[in-house]
């Protein structure tokens, strides 16, 4: 039967395009001509991306902790971690 | 619009521009007549803000180690649950429930207004009930994605329907015998319909609560295009205002049946409170739904067949005559006046759509021999 796809959407020039949700096709192009139908009815968008549900790979919930703890402990990484002396602009 | 000036209630207004990163942003207007007006899409862009709020907050959990622990923790915190996070598996199989009848009922609703397409009175009607029905057809698909999110797949979400396994919502086994009906449906089905849906925008399942912000959106559009019918056709000929006044007679108490039993006889709702899945009981919002239309049909001209309709002083809010439960439950039980014909109809429009499906899948396959072909 058809596939699954993911929509992407960029609202507008400048952004970034964003998920939208999902939608059936047998392929590419007839997603793009649902993704059109369904998700930009009222101009949400100058250009869609369909992906493959099965063509992505995504982190899993539950190894999130693990996953994302190398990131944790590295405060230093912001730029509020650091202490301005007063007075200093530009920085 | 020849009446718009005069719709001056404030449900009627949508709110200008929603907040940035909404891609429906701008796009549908600004008609505020009536500033600090609290409209119920107001309502709906609150949701979709507090929606990014809690998003930026953090979940305290024991460890995080616990799997119901955190998930409790998530919606203590009014945060969203999303598809691959852990959940209860009668939180999963009641949301599969809920959102996919709520998806049939958009598909099965395109059939009463469908109705009225080869009909209408002007060419400019028959585009907008056109793209009121692809809408619903949308609103349909929306809600089929949102709920495979949750592991059931489309073939599965369809069979219940044609098979009878799944209902959809009992207003849409009343049939439409007149064009008015087109405009009752509009204002007092979907009226009721946002009523009901607005408080699910913040409802706590992702997928769900972000499908319902975009269909919030897009009812408004509906109920005015509803109410504007209605109104042309009040302010009419007397032949057309007693139209109008029998299609409102007609569908007054279907549409407060629309929010269910009364609370207690409602079978749901408890657990869905507590998983913040629905927010306010079947009677609060059945009341909200009589106190908004009053006012809106005076403005019609039109009576709400109701004689004991009255304004409570002390309760500040109107006192209304209970739909017919029994037809209620008659007409879910497939008792209604065209329960046979509606789903009739979705089997015959499924089995001439087969073809069609074999041929995309034909054409797909055979122009993906020798690898992905984009």
């Amino acid at each position: 039967m058809s596939e699954l796809w993911e929509v992407f959407i960029r609202p507008r020039r400048g952004l970034s395009h964003v998920h939208v949700g999902s939608l059936h096709a047998p392929d590419a192009q007839i997603a793009l001509r649902n993704a059109r139908d369904v998700y930009t009815r009222r101009q949400e968008g100058v250009s869609i991306w369909v992906v493959r549900a099965a063509d992505i790979t995504a982190s899993s919930p539950d190894e999130k902790d693990a996953f994302f703890d190398p990131a944790a402990d590295k405060v230093y990484r912001h730029p509020t971690f650091y202490k301005v002396p007063e007075g200093v602009a530009h920085l | 619009m020849p009446v718009r000036g005069r719709l001056s209630d404030p449900v009627l207004h949508p709110v200008a521009y929603f907040s940035v990163g909404c891609n429906t942003r701008g796009v549908y207007g600004n008609d505020f007549d009536q500033p600090g007006a609290a409209s119920l899409l107001e309502e709906v862009d609150a949701a979709e803000r507090a929606l990014k709020a809690a998003a930026e907050g953090q979940v305290v959990a024991g460890d995080g180690d616990e799997l119901q622990a955190y998930f409790d923790a998530v919606i203590a915190a009014d945060q969203k649950i999303e598809p691959r996070d852990w959940m209860p598996e009668a939180y999963r199989k009641g949301l599969i429930r809920q959102i996919a009848q709520h998806a049939h009922s958009e598909i099965i609703g395109m059939q009463p207004e469908g109705n009225w397409i080869s009909r209408a009175p002007s060419l400019q009607r028959k585009a907008i009930l056109l793209a009121k029905v692809q809408d619903e057809a949308g609103h349909g698909l929306y809600l089929y994605a949102a709920a495979e999110t949750l592991g059931i797949n489309r073939d599965e979400l369809v069979d219940m329907l044609i098979s009878g396994k799944q209902k959809y919502s009992s207003i849409f086994n009343y049939p439409t015998l007149t064009w008015a009906d087109v405009g009752a449906i509009g204002w007092l089905v979907d009226g009721a319909a946002i009523v009901n849906q607005v408080p699910l925008c913040r409802c706590s399942y992702g997928p769900y609560a972000r499908a319902m912000i975009r269909i919030c959106k897009e009812e408004s559009f509906h109920q005015r295009q509803g109410y504007e019918i209605l109104y042309t056709l009040a302010h009419g000929t007397p032949g057309q205002k007693a139209m109008a006044q029998d299609s409102v007679d007609r569908w007054w108490y279907p549409s407060l049946a629309m929010f269910g039993p009364p609370d207690t006889e409602s079978t749901h709702s408890e657990q869905s409170m507590a998983w913040k899945i629905k927010r306010f009981s079947n009677d609060d919002l059945r009341q909200k739904f009589v106190d908004m239309c009053v006012p809106q049909a005076e403005v019609l001209e039109l009576r709400i067949p109701d004689p004991a309709l009255a304004w409570n002083e002390q309760r500040q809010a109107y006192d209304y005559t209970q739909p017919d439960y029994e037809e209620l439950f008659q007409v879910i039980r497939g008792d209604g006046p065209c329960n046979r014909q509606r789903m009739a109809h979705r089997r015959a429009a499924h089995d001439d759509g087969t073809w069609v499906r074999e041929a995309a899948a034909a054409y797909a396959t055979k122009h993906s021999v020798g690898g992905r072909h984009e």
